[in-house]
């Protein structure tokens, strides 16, 4: 088998109300817009970090596939709802001021900076949709 | 696009279970208790408990107690403070009810889990430790 060279250029979190995703992702995390494409009375967005530009972040309407079923489709509402359904992990080199910054800008806070046992020192945040943010420090 | 939305009222009851979820994440550490749960999202305290039972299958009680012994067995892992430091550490009054609560969820009560962590697993990475050490939810647990 060849080496293979595939690398990641996409990846997706639901949103709700774009409007309000768009500006968390851009204004509360710092992120540039990408692309931003309505159809049929949805919205894809891609965003990501200006300095990172082969990474995006698609955010979709849920459940669009027209393969689901209803209890499906309702299903990932709620879970959604909830706060069981999408996340994503990112990193920074300071969490800590990091963290205070979007803590000064109002973003929803679920764990402030913490040690983990496992030896990584992370926080997390809640985007409008009810996806999981989790920031983890890197060096 | 759904063609039976989920009515938004539920949504909105779903949201604000959420929102009680995240604050028992975010200040585990602060004397928290459904009561005080319950007050600041203008329901009861049975009322709360119920819904939430609903939504994640265990009570807030019991969700906030295995936050906190989670956080617990990471001090404790650490080595630098003793079981009643770690137990108002992490937010618990009572030294009896969060020994019991640690013994359900680990196994071990928190003094012998202390112990075993120190001699036994000095040296092993973390990311190990992380597998070995995570607490699971095993049945629906006590009521509350």
């Amino acid at each position: 088998m060849t080496t293979m060279d595939i690398t990641i250029h996409t990846t997706s979190l639901p949103h709700v109300d774009p409007e309000a995703s768009l500006a968390f992702y851009r204004d509360t995390l710092g992120f540039e817009v990408r692309t931003d494409v309505g159809y049929g009375g949805m919205r894809w967005v891609t965003v990501g970090p200006p300095h990172q530009p082969s990474v995006s972040i698609l955010l979709a309407p849920p459940a669009s596939d027209p393969g689901l079923t209803d209890q499906e489709r309702r299903t990932i509402t709620e879970m959604m709802a909830k706060g069981t359904y999408g996340w994503i992990l990112l990193a920074t080199k300071d969490l800590d001021s990091t963290f205070e910054q979007l803590r000064a800008s109002g973003a929803e806070v679920v764990q402030e900076p913490t040690d983990q046992p496992y030896g990584i020192r992370d926080c997390a945040l809640r985007d409008p949709a009810g996806n999981l943010v989790r920031i983890q420090e890197v060096s | 696009m759904p063609l039976r939305p989920v009515p938004p009222q539920r949504l909105v009851r779903l949201a604000r279970l959420r929102r009680v979820r995240d604050r028992m994440d975010r200040d585990y550490a602060e004397p928290l208790d459904v009561e005080a749960l319950a007050r600041d999202v203008h329901m009861s305290a049975g009322h709360l408990s119920r819904e939430f039972r609903l939504a994640y299958g265990e009570s807030p009680y019991s969700y906030l107690m295995t936050r906190r012994i989670e956080r617990a067995m990471g001090l404790l892992l650490r080595g630098d403070l003793n079981v009643t430091e770690v137990c108002f550490r992490v937010g618990c009054s009572s030294l009896g009810t969060f020994s019991l609560r640690f013994t359900e969820l680990v196994g071990i009560p928190p003094g012998a889990f202390r112990a075993l962590a120190r001699r036994e697993w000095a040296g092993i990475p973390p990311c190990v430790a992380k597998q070995v050490t995570r607490p699971i939810r095993r049945g629906p647990g006590p009521r509350s």
